[in-house]
């Protein structure tokens, strides 16, 4: 295995935590966080195909992991946002029972 | 090897935040989760993104998730399962989907490529590529973030009908 490969597949394995918990808790602050683990192993694929790959001193994959931390502090913000506004409006924060919209 | 203790830390830190029952234990391990992947980050050569992952995510992310758990604590009596209905069918679709990464990666041509010297990323680098090169998505950052955070506010801001 090179490097390469280990760093790869912990981040295969920290996505598919990340997912298994957003789709298997029913706490919307749970959910939250899966997205974010989600996130961070996308950030980590960058991060190693930018120390390994041809040619690093180009610099584009960490700018890319920069530029997605931003973004991913403004998701968690506008995400924790929603869930604070749904508990204020249905105190609830259980992702089962927001259905009033269901058909 | 220090590499190999760091994405164990990781690991643990992700699967705890994921599987324990207390939202605070969780966020905490979050957290350990986060420090974990800032020193693989560290390990690897990128001191920038190491340093800035520690700053947001331990700093600020997992310090917002906490507020958000004490603002939304579930006053029911009932203790109520945590695990959803259809945890089989996301269980099976989780495994297949690492079954195929995991296959992907180990018969991937890139995956074999051997390992080269650490490339150099001095912070003079990249703050000539952020103001420079990359100039234009910087700014575009920037004002993704305050709208994102006005927008935050004036959805998390209580109602006037409803303070009545």
């Amino acid at each position: 295995m090179t490097p390469l490969a280990n760093c790869l597949l912990l981040s295969a394995l920290l996505f598919s935590v990340g997912l298994a918990g957003a789709l298997m808790r029913r706490n919307a602050i749970l959910v939250l966080i899966g997205i974010e683990l989600m996130l961070n192993a996308a950030n980590l694929n960058f991060i190693a195909f930018w120390r390994y790959g041809p040619n690093p001193e180009a610099l584009t994959g960490m700018m890319f992991v920069i530029f997605s931390i931003g973004v991913a502090a403004a998701e968690a913000a506008v995400g924790l946002a929603l869930i604070i506004s749904l508990y204020r409006h249905i105190k609830t924060t259980n992702i089962d029972e927001v259905d009033s919209m269901r058909g | 090897m220090l590499l190999t203790i760091f994405a164990m830390l990781t690991v643990a830190g992700a699967v705890a935040a994921m599987s324990l029952r207390s939202l605070v234990h969780s966020v905490l391990a979050l957290t350990v989760a986060f420090a974990g992947l800032a020193a693989v980050y560290l390990q690897l050569g990128a001191q920038f993104v190491g340093l800035a992952q520690i700053l947001v995510y331990v700093g600020a992310v997992a310090i917002l998730i906490v507020f958000a758990v004490l603002l939304t604590r579930d006053t029911g009596a009932t203790p109520r399962a945590s695990i959803s209905h259809s945890w089989m069918g996301s269980g099976v679709a989780v495994l297949a989907i690492f079954g195929t990464l995991a296959w992907a990666i180990h018969h991937s041509a890139a995956s074999q490529r051997t390992a080269v010297s650490e490339p150099a990323a001095s912070m003079q680098q990249i703050g000539n590529a952020l103001m420079l090169q990359f100039a234009l998505p910087l700014e575009i950052i920037g004002l993704l973030l305050t709208a994102a955070l006005i927008g935050a506010v004036t959805i998390a801001v209580r109602e006037k009908k409803e303070a009545r």
